[in-house]
């Protein structure tokens, strides 16, 4: 299942690929893209464990950039 | 970022009073100093700190902020605060450059249909596009855009599709015809039934496919994230060194002296420049790319397609129409038209292309009445009675058969003989046309540094050599099944260079392996077309091969300019540095060094969105 987020406060593109690369380390994650140009996050990952997921993903978020907001689109 | 920009005036209000009013007592100043340090600088030596107790030592908030307390601590309050101003200027500046691009991008691809008036229960309701069916009926009124692709049922309208393709002549529709989503309607009321639901419309997957453009990175985009890696560690080893060797193993100077060096040394050394940059580039090649009607899936296809060193097309539907039309009609003992007329009459029993092309090209109402018998004959062509007349129709066994004396005709294409009456009265020859602009195309693909042109074809050889021939084709290879193909790009990429790509243009719809296994695959007419958009790496929307000739001129712009910016951020820096170092710049040239250069960087890559569309390159 794909997930599409907004991705708001990242500072550069660098922190951008940093992010995309600990989110990717995430189990059970696929295809991992940070943009920074479109703000978009776009991952894939299980269905049954979608929900399990996206809130790890909002940890590593909230541990490596606290300033950056996610939002389901 | 108003926010931002009112901390920002606060403390260099505060700033300024304490630069210009020399109190008697200096504590006052200091303390102005240290106010206006706090307002502008806390979030980032905030930032600082919490990366560095998570491990990552090194970043742009590690530099300014050792830079600054570092200055506090040698007693240069104006200049601490100055430099972490003027960051904050320029991120702020950045920022705004970053905000405007990501704007204009969004509203080049502003073509998100925002609802649907669907027709229910004799109500007219104005929903939401994903919320309307297949099936149901949607009602387009002038100056709003089409939101779902279907067929019309009612109305006659001009089409812009400017936004899909962007070709600015609009196109006429009637009903019967499939219009797509996306397209503004110019001046008609068109009666729609939808046909695709909004996820699967051509809007929807353009969208998709812009938007998540960015996710592949290209080569420069990796390479500044490695380079940032290693560049920051780098640096702040130089200022160590520079701060501790000089005053205390050569005895040059003060300590102080050295470390106020080392200190600019850090400032300049700021690496906002590149890291902002290039992305920025790239993103604006692929939207300036979008605004004429080509995809780029990401920044690494624009980066293979400025090295691209070889073009293989596909002919049919590439090169050519794809569509046969007749091409010379040589008339013995009767005019043309007349000749075309009564073949027309005699192949307007089947819906062949060839007959087809022959009524198109006759263009007048066919009478069944002066047809009285046809037949066909197989493996030779047709006898059929127009006008009383006997007429047969074939190729050259035809006439040998029917022992009818005629001349051999070597050109290219299908030849139709015909004979009236038993007597040989001329040919047709259909041909598939080549696009008017392919010509044209590899000429400018040969001044744009292209080394090969190559042609893949199923076609005959003796079809598919002249139209090679004709365009200027380098080399070409026939009778090719679609496995052949495969076979045949494999082989030239063994010959290609190291560094050089093979981009292969096909039509998307049944040179899919082609297009996976060439480093960069485009597919041309994507327009309505879902396994040529998800199949290529590049879409060209419309039919016109010059658009690979544009494609590759943004590509090669927008390499030009990200390396300008490297090459260029990089150099100032390292003048600048080696001028710190030696103690040639204050910290006050160091920041306005860092901010310039990024501010520069930034403008320079906005050029990239700015793409000429001209038809004939």
């Amino acid at each position: 299942m794909k997930n599409t987020f907004k991705i708001k406060g990242l500072d550069c593109a660098n922190c951008a690929t940093q992010l995309e690369n600990a989110i990717q380390k995430i189990e059970g994650i696929k295809n991992t893209s940070i943009s920074f140009m479109t703000e978009r996050l776009v991952f894939e990952c299980n269905e049954e464990k979608n929900e399990k997921i996206i809130n790890q993903v909002k940890k590593v978020i909230k541990r490596e950039e606290p300033y950056v907001k996610i939002e389901k689109i | 970022m108003k926010k931002r920009v009112i901390q920002i005036l606060i403390a260099l209000l505060l700033f300024m009073i304490s630069l210009l009013i020399p109190f008697e007592k200096v504590w006052i100043n200091n303390i102005l100093y240290i106010l206006s340090y706090m307002i502008v600088g806390l979030k980032i030596v905030w930032k600082a700190l919490r990366n560095i107790s998570r491990g990552k030592v090194f970043d742009e908030n590690f530099l300014m902020t050792i830079a600054t307390i570092g200055a506090f601590a040698i007693g240069e309050f104006p200049e601490a605060v100055a430099v972490m101003l003027f960051y904050q200027v320029g991120e702020l500046f950045q920022d705004y450059a970053v905000d405007k691009s990501r704007k204009s991008i969004v509203s080049l691809m502003d073509i998100r249909p925002d609802f649907a008036n669907v027709k229910r229960e004799n109500e007219i309701l104005k929903v939401s596009p994903d919320e309307v069916k297949i099936g149901e009926t949607i009602l387009v009124k002038p100056g709003e855009k089409i939101p779902l692709d279907g067929k019309i049922i009612e109305g006659n309208s001009m089409l812009d599709m400017s936004s899909l393709t962007g070709e600015s002549l609009p196109k006429e529709v009637n009903p019967g015809d499939e219009v797509l989503s996306g397209c503004m309607n110019q001046n008609g009321l068109l009666t729609i039934k939808v046909a695709k639901e909004f996820g699967e419309s051509t809007i929807s997957k353009i969208l998709d496919l812009v938007e998540n453009a960015s996710s592949k990175k290209s080569k420069s985009e990796n390479f500044i994230s490695k380079f940032a890696k290693f560049y920051t560690p780098i640096v702040v080893l130089i200022a160590v060194l520079l701060a501790i060797v000089p005053p205390f193993f050569l005895g040059w100077a003060t300590f102080i002296t050295w470390l106020y060096r080392a200190l600019t040394f850090l400032v300049v050394s700021c690496p906002c420049a590149l890291v902002i940059s290039i992305p920025l580039g790239f993103f604006g090649g692929i939207g300036g790319a979008s605004k004429i009607g080509i995809l780029v899936k990401g920044s690494n296809y624009l980066e293979a397609l400025a090295n691209t060193e070889i073009v293989v097309f596909d002919k049919t539907g590439t090169l050519t129409e794809g569509t046969f039309e007749v091409q010379t009609i040589k008339a013995v003992g009767i005019s043309k038209n007349e000749l075309l007329k009564l073949v027309a009459h005699a192949e307007s029993y089947s819906n062949h292309p060839i007959s087809l092309s022959l009524r198109k090209a006759y263009n007048q109402e066919i009478n069944p009445n002066f047809i009285s018998k046809t037949e066909e004959l197989s493996g030779l062509g047709i006898l059929a009675k127009v006008e009383g007349k006997d007429i047969l129709i074939g190729n050259e066994k035809l006439m040998e058969k029917k022992q009818i004396s005629y001349t051999r005709s070597n050109e290219i294409g299908t030849i139709l003989y015909v004979a009236i009456e038993g007597k040989y009265a001329g040919y047709i020859v259909i041909a598939d046309k080549i696009k008017p602009d392919a010509k044209q195309t590899i000429q400018n693909l040969k001044i744009n540094d292209i080394k090969q042109t190559i042609m893949l074809t199923g076609d005959r050889k003796i079809i598919g050599e002249s139209v090679a021939k004709e365009l200027g084709i380098d080399k070409v290879y026939t009778e090719l099944l679609p496995s052949g193909k495969a076979e045949k790009l494999e082989e030239i990429k063994k010959k290609k260079s190291e560094k050089g790509k093979i981009a292969f243009v096909g039509d998307g719809i049944n040179d899919a392996p082609v297009l996976a296994l060439s480093d960069i695959g485009i597919a041309m007419g994507g327009l309505g077309s879902d396994s040529a958009i998800e199949a290529a790496d590049i879409v060209i929307m419309t039919d016109e091969p010059s658009k690979i000739v544009n494609s590759i001129k943004i590509a090669k712009k927008t390499i030009r300019i990200v390396k300008q910016n490297i090459f260029f951020a990089i150099f100032i820096k390292i003048a600048v540095l080696c001028l710190s170092a030696f103690g040639l710049s204050t910290m006050w040239e160091a920041v306005f060094a860092d901010v310039g250069v990024s501010v520069i960087a930034i403008l320079n890559s906005l050029r990239a969105l700015n793409v000429e569309n001209k038809k004939s390159i």
